[in-house]
């Protein structure tokens, strides 16, 4: 945990460095962005929200680097994340993936195989489709596409994956509600996700048991407790596609410290259940960390 | 689906309920607290004040405020937000649809506009839940503003 702590220290250290200090990361009101989510689209950490990353409103452009950080009982994963989007209507985003294996490397090399961890990249498109999440009675709807690629699919391949590469579709609706409860400002979200992957494309696509799309619900609560912290929690159905193990839904509780348009800071307790538990791990749970700087 | 989460689901779908009936509410109650918050008529002129100065400093909107009488703006935007308050306080100006009609208002200025009125109020002191009932009450006028 030091040396996560050191990397991330380091990382953000880098972040600061490389967001400019005196441009103007946008017009849209502070946190109105969300976070970066594990597979890049702005969102909360574990699913897309209608939001589009960074601050660009309808003249603007604005642009999100990110580094985070989950550390489960037996699993590590880490993503770095870039995206920009054009006048809050286009988003597109990058993020890579890596989760150490950690505690499965000795199980996996019993069964002949040397890999301590998994890869994938994924590249986003999200359009907003209608609506403003502040300003609109109906909040704001967005659709979205992730493109996912696995980069170490020996494992994945193993387990009874049918694919190294797939596609994720999604629709999204965020509303804020302002001065919901006691005063404060609540986000709400929901998305409809379709898709193939097993644990987010990180054990492939498609499986033994299971090789068609399912859809997939994901949602969100977030209060404001002011306009620089929030608090909430999240949740993500998940698709059970593979007989070797089973796959649990992922839910966690979040703070997000956004102190200008330039920086946030979020950390969670997250819950990812069992992951591909060969070795009787049982329930994966632990924190999260997410620094993302916005130009 | 584990059982948090069902409540969580279902408590915001309860309050996205109550707050849609809320919103249609376009003629908001008299609300003496949310009055007294912003400090009455006068804190509410400091709020239109200091709002006028970073208006003035603000390069994304400067321009639709040149040449304006500035007297007369500070009393109608002092009256305006004193009445939809719940303040004893007649608005006597023009309607939004009508007086930014030609004025071709972006979300980018709209949202710059919302920016620093709230920078004004945190200048004033207005407790966060104040603010953030103050601007629900803004918020019905967006259609108006942006002339959609």
């Amino acid at each position: 945990m030091n040396t996560c702590a050191s990397t991330l220290a380091a990382g953000c250290l880098a972040l600061f460095a490389a967001a400019p200090a005196a441009a103007d990361p946008g017009s849209r009101l502070w946190a109105t962005g969300g976070v970066t989510s594990i597979e890049g689209s702005a969102g909360g950490g574990l699913s897309p929200w209608a939001l589009l990353n960074g601050y660009a409103s309808d003249e603007e452009w604005s642009g999100t680097i990110t580094l985070s950080r989950a550390k489960t009982d037996d699993y590590s994963l880490d993503v770095t994340g870039a995206g920009i989007t054009w006048q809050n209507r286009v988003e597109l985003t990058f993020a890579r993936q890596t989760l150490d294996l950690d505690s499965l490397v000795f199980p996996l090399s019993d069964a002949g195989l040397d890999e301590d961890e998994l890869v994938q990249d994924i590249w986003g498109v999200k359009v907003r489709l209608y609506g403003d999440a502040l300003y609109s009675r109906w909040g704001q709807w967005s659709a979205g596409i992730q493109y996912k690629q696995s980069r170490e699919y020996t494992v994945p391949e193993f387990v009874g994956s049918r694919d190294d590469t797939g596609t994720d579709f999604y629709l999204g609706g965020s509303k804020l509600f302002f001065a919901a409860i006691a005063g404060r400002n609540l986000l709400v979200n929901g998305t409809l996700r379709a898709t193939k992957a097993n644990q987010g494309g990180l054990l492939g696509f498609g499986g033994d048991r299971n090789d068609s799309y399912e859809a997939m619900a994901e949602g969100s609560v977030s209060l404001f407790l002011t306009r620089k912290w929030l608090v909430g929690a999240e949740y993500r159905q998940k698709p059970d596609n593979l007989g070797f193990a089973t796959e649990d839904d992922w839910w966690d509780l979040f703070v997000a410290w956004v102190p200008d348009r330039r920086v946030s800071v979020t950390a969670a307790w997250v819950d990812l259940g069992e992951v591909a538990d060969i070795a009787n791990l049982g329930d994966q749970t632990g924190a999260y960390l997410s620094l993302q700087a916005s130009f | 689906m584990k059982l948090p989460v069902v409540l969580l689901i279902l408590a915001s779908l309860a309050l996205t309920g109550c707050q849609t009936t809320g919103n249609t509410d376009r003629s908001p109650e008299p609300d003496p607290a949310l009055y007294e918050q912003l400090g009455k008529r006068t804190g509410i002129a400091d709020i239109v004040e200091d709002l006028l100065y970073l208006i003035v400093e603000d390069e994304r909107i400067n321009g639709h405020f040149a040449g304006i009488d500035v007297g007369q703006f500070h009393t109608n935007l002092t009256d305006q937000l004193c009445s939809l308050s719940g303040g004893p306080c007649t608005y006597t100006g023009r309607g939004m649809r009508e007086s930014h009609a030609d004025m071709n208002i972006t979300d980018t200025e709209f949202n710059a506009l919302a920016e620093d009125l709230i920078l004004a109020m945190e200048q004033n002191n207005v407790p966060t839940a104040a603010q953030n009932r103050l601007i629900k009450r803004l918020v019905p006028m967006y259609p108006d503003i942006r002339n959609l």
